[in-house]
């Protein structure tokens, strides 16, 4: 038993040590308020499950040690126990407790998380449109009335709320250092909040395994201050094409692209599906919805 | 189709080597069979028989070869994702392979080796003499193999499912998934759970039907409790997998539109109904674990079971919760804060009788003269072990946090953590437990116990790396990753730890082949002085299991009959009644792996054809009329003075 503890440590220590020492991990490393509440809870559960963790390891340890046939002597008959109410009760309740304080934890988490960050309730968000295609990401800015693919610009310090949907399978859109993650699917919108504290470039990926590129679709999150970003949705309009029907669907069918900027985004002609939850073709407004139905369905159908 | 789409081994060497050694293993075994003259003992001692205890092995043979299969999956995946950028899988093939793993341990492997375990074991501990329907035990039993064999095919034939073993839509649809690989999800699984399903109501039977005079539900054993209370589930939890593979099956091959993108179908649907069926599933494995646990536990520290009528309460109110919970697999589907709360909580409620159970366990051990024994040593090692998975599993419920752990290496690390100690120490205990029972000896204790060391080592070293990778942002299913992620030296960690695994399990089954040759065999019938009924009887068991059916009058009778120098068994010898063997079961199980197969490549005609054979096995049944047959007074007793021998 104890080579076991002694060698379990020891693996304990090594893999702590590997990754440790370069860099913090990516989840305990927020960069934005929704980060930092998600880091904040793991912490604390981290700590309460290392609690229990410590109270069995010493019973279990106290058992093995104390009570060994070889310790006993041969002609000890071990009692019978029926079972005490008392011990059962006090494992039942403190067990009950500790799932009552993590329930109020999770609940206040929960919708921290899915609102708009406090202190920014105020703040005019910045809606961003993220839908997956087969293995890349499009970034659509109605407000700006640009589009970038596998890459995202936002500016620090304001709420944005990105609205996930999916041209395809179900992926799953998530920037770890800013914010926990969410489905992005066919035929519904999901929203996720968040806001950036600090410059910086952080990893996005799709978390949700969604066919054979699944590996390779991930973007670039780029937080920048205001004035940045005032100045590259400037230079976007100035500079990049504009992204016409036909190349957007030439762009949905291909398996994987670079970084793309336009001019123009895919909302005009390709609108994104209409309210959460429920799937209802017919609620789609208006002529362009119904030939955008039947666009995608002939891609389906090629792919 | 294409016949190079039919025969997809042509494409890659490791299939094809795979195919070949399929093959060659097949005709070794037909040679082999032949040349020995087998064919005949093979037909009716194994695949006609009704008798529970053949009918267990034969699931736990076929669990031990699913398990090879599967490890050797889960090698070729650790062995892929050890450095960056590794080439030794494409990415089809590692998809093929993450999926077939999932499938094969949990419903090929975990599962027949906990059925197979209760179908050797339960009868024996409630005294009875079989099952309550036996033929329709043959029945469940063909139907499983012939879904494993049909999953197994899938590999070199036509190509196995690869939208992970959770298939969800639409990627599992026709349009994203074109092979016939989740055609073969959608059969296999429904073949072999239909099987499963017929299990469930079979054992509720003889539990509640079945049990020895005096037994009365409070004076069963914790493992028959925790297999009446696991059937239960299997009961209400099946039907919704049969349901939901039966509208995957129509959507894929029939053209109808429940899970699909267009035309009103609902992708959500899919994930619930999957996960309303697959969260009772996991604590199919696991509370059948807790009862082998328990066993092992209270006979190796030679006391009794502590907290009895809790261990029971808690199981009752797991398996309760079980059914509530199945929305903590995907929080990130946008329900909002209300419905994500209510499962939280739901799901940390959990912890409260599962914490129950662990503190009964030590205060089992609490006064108690342990001895440490290979089964013993697993149910040991599993107490600190699994209460790491069961902790990590209540921060994984809570909402908010699973954001971020969602789809991450920490969630795999998670559910290893909780299968590995829980389900697979379980069934390798109880078969090292349980093995002289069946068998006649026991395993070398000194290979067991390498073989422990080497696989509880090994684990831990295979799957803590993974807790961290996940909160380093590396996401499950990932075929390839790139250098800077940084995630190489752990994933090569695991990879050493997988490979250590691989070492233990070869050690276990060398140990079987040993101690066939080596080891001395126990007369005793109860080599570890034990508590439950089954020991009462002789090793290996006789056909009708009990001379006499004994009658309980306590929990652990047989226990305190020894103590007390009391007879266990009164009365005089009977003739008994038994079932009969039969090739039904067989031939309905080789009539439904053809009709699977051909429905996978939609040859209808062929399929209408297996499908009338499988309808004929069921008339004949119907038409036949078998009573059994009886074994006389002078049979029991010649065969009891065998089994005896100088013992008494």
């Amino acid at each position: 038993m104890k080579i076991k503890w002694a060698l379990l440590s020891l693996i304990f220590t090594i893999t702590t040590v590997l990754t440790g020492c370069d860099q913090p991990l990516l989840v305990l490393d927020p960069k934005g308020p929704q980060a930092k509440t998600l880091s904040d809870t793991i912490i604390f559960s981290m700590v309460i499950m290392a609690g229990i963790l410590l109270v069995v390891y010493i019973l279990y340890a106290y058992m093995l040690t104390k009570y060994r046939a070889s310790k006993m002597g041969e002609d000890y008959e071990p009692p019978h126990e029926e079972g005490s109410h008392t011990l059962e009760i006090i494992w039942t309740l403190i067990p009950v407790i500790i799932v009552v304080v993590l329930s109020v934890v999770t609940v206040r988490s929960t919708s921290d998380v899915e609102a708009v960050p406090k202190g920014y309730e105020e703040d005019k968000p910045l809606v961003i449109y993220a839908s997956s295609s087969n293995w890349k990401w499009h970034f659509s800015y109605p407000e700006e009335g640009i589009e970038t693919v596998n890459y995202v610009n936002i500016p620090t310090d304001r709420p944005v709320e990105f609205r996930l949907y999916s041209h395809g399978p179900i992926s799953s859109f998530w920037i770890p250092q800013l914010a926990g993650q969410k489905y992005a699917m066919n035929a519904m919108i999901n929203e996720l909040n968040l806001v950036a504290d600090a410059p910086g470039s952080y990893i996005g990926k799709n978390s949700n395994f969604n066919g054979k590129g699944f590996a390779h679709m991930d973007f670039e999150a780029q937080a920048m201050t205001a004035s940045e970003y005032v100045q590259w949705v400037e230079d976007v309009k100035e500079t990049a094409p504009k992204l016409s029907e036909k190349e957007f669907n030439s762009l949905l069918e291909i398996d994987f692209v670079g970084r793309k900027t336009y001019s123009s985004n895919h909302l005009t002609f390709s609108p994104p599906p209409v309210g959460n939850h429920g799937h209802n073709p017919d609620e789609k407004d208006g002529k362009d919805a119904s030939e955008d139905e039947s666009n995608s369905h002939e891609e389906h159908n090629q792919h | 189709m294409k016949w190079d789409e039919f025969f997809v081994f042509t494409h890659d060497p490791m299939l094809f080597a795979a195919m070949i050694s399929i093959v060659l293993g097949g005709l070794a075994i037909f040679v082999g069979l032949t040349y020995f003259k087998k064919w005949g003992y093979l037909w009716t001692e194994w695949l006609t028989t009704v008798d529970h205890k053949r009918i267990g092995v034969m699931y736990i043979l076929v669990a031990l070869v699913m398990l090879f299969r599967g490890g050797v999956d889960a090698l070729l995946m650790r062995a892929q994702s050890a450095v960056p950028e590794n080439g030794l899988l494409n990415a089809q093939h590692y998809n093929e392979i993450f999926t077939t793993h999932g499938l094969l341990m949990i419903l090929f492997m975990a599962m027949p080796f906990i059925i197979g375990l209760m179908n050797v074991i339960i009868p024996l501990q409630i005294g009875a003499r079989d099952v309550a329907f036996p033929r329709l035990n043959a029945v469940s039993f063909w139907l499983f193999a012939a879904g494993a064999a049909l999953l197994n095919i899938s590999f070199v034939i036509g190509g196995s499912p690869d939208a992970g073993w959770t298939a969800y839509f639409p990627l599992a649809s026709l349009e994203y998934s074109p092979t016939v690989g989740n055609n073969y999800y959608s059969l296999a699984l429904q073949i072999s759970g239909i099987g499963t399903l017929m299990t469930g109501i079979n054992f509720i039977v003889t539990i509640l039907k079945m049990r020895a005079p005096g037994m009365t539900l409070m004076k069963m054993p914790m493992f028959t409790w925790s297999v009446l209370i696991t059937n239960v589930i299997i009961v209400f939890a099946f039907p919704v997998l049969t349901v939901a593979l039966a509208l995957m099956m129509l959507d894929r091959q029939f053209g109808t539109q429940f899970f699909t993108m267009s035309n009103g179908g609902m992708d959500m649907l899919w994930a619930n109904l999957f996960w309303v069926w697959a969260h009772p599933e996991v604590y199919i494995v696991i509370l059948p674990a807790f009862g082998i646990y328990s066993e092992i536990i209270s006979t190796f520290a030679r006391k009794n079971l502590y907290g009895y009528k809790s261990m029971v309460v808690s199981m009752v109110a797991i398996s309760l919760l079980s059914f509530l919970v199945w929305a903590h697999h995907f929080y990130t589907m946008g329900q909002g804060v209300m419905a994500n709360s209510i499962f939280s909580i739901a799901t940390m409620a959990i912890a409260v009788p599962t914490g129950v159970k662990m503190f009964n366990w030590l205060f089992t051990l609490h006064k108690g003269k342990i001895t440490f024994t290979t089964p013993m040593l697993y149910s040991l090692a599993f107490i600190p072990i699994f209460t790491i998975g069961g902790v990590t599993g209540v921060m994984l419920g809570m909402a908010s946090a699973d954001y971020q752990y969602h789809n991450t290496m920490f969630l795999v690390a998670h559910f290893h953590y909780v299968l590995i100690p829980g389900t697979v120490f379980a069934v390798i205990a109880g078969f090292h437990y349980w093995y002289p029972k069946v068998f006649g000896y026991q395993l070398n204790e000194r290979l067991g116990k390498l073989g422990f060391w080497l696989i509880t080592i090994s684990f831990n070293v295979a799957f803590m790396p993974l807790f961290i990778l996940g909160l380093n942002g590396m996401t499950r299913r990932m075929y390839t990753y790139s250098e800077e992620t940084g995630f190489g030296p752990l994933n090569m960690l695991s990879f050493v730890g997988a490979l250590g695994l691989a070492l233990g399990f070869i050690v276990l089954v060398y140990n079987i082949y040993w101690s066939a040759r080596y080891s001395p065999r126990d007369t005793s019938g109860d080599p570890y002085d034990a508590r439950s009924p089954e020991w009462s009887t002789h090793s290996p068991v006789p056909v009708y299991n009990f001379a006499i059916v004994p009658t309980i009058n306590s929990l652990d009778a047989f226990w305190y009959a020894k103590k007390n120098k009391a007879p266990f068994f009164e009365g005089k010898y009977e003739p008994i009644h038994m079932p009969s063997n039969s090739g039904q079961p067989f031939l309905m199980g080789v009539a439904f792996c053809f009709w699977g197969f051909f429905m996978v490549f939609s040859w209808w005609i062929p399929a209408i054809i297996s499908a009338l054979g499988i309808f004929a096995t069921m008339i004949y049944r119907t038409f036949e009329r078998d009573h059994g047959y009886y074994i006389s007074v002078e049979e029991i007793e010649r065969t009891e003075n065998a089994l005896r021998g100088d013992k008494q």
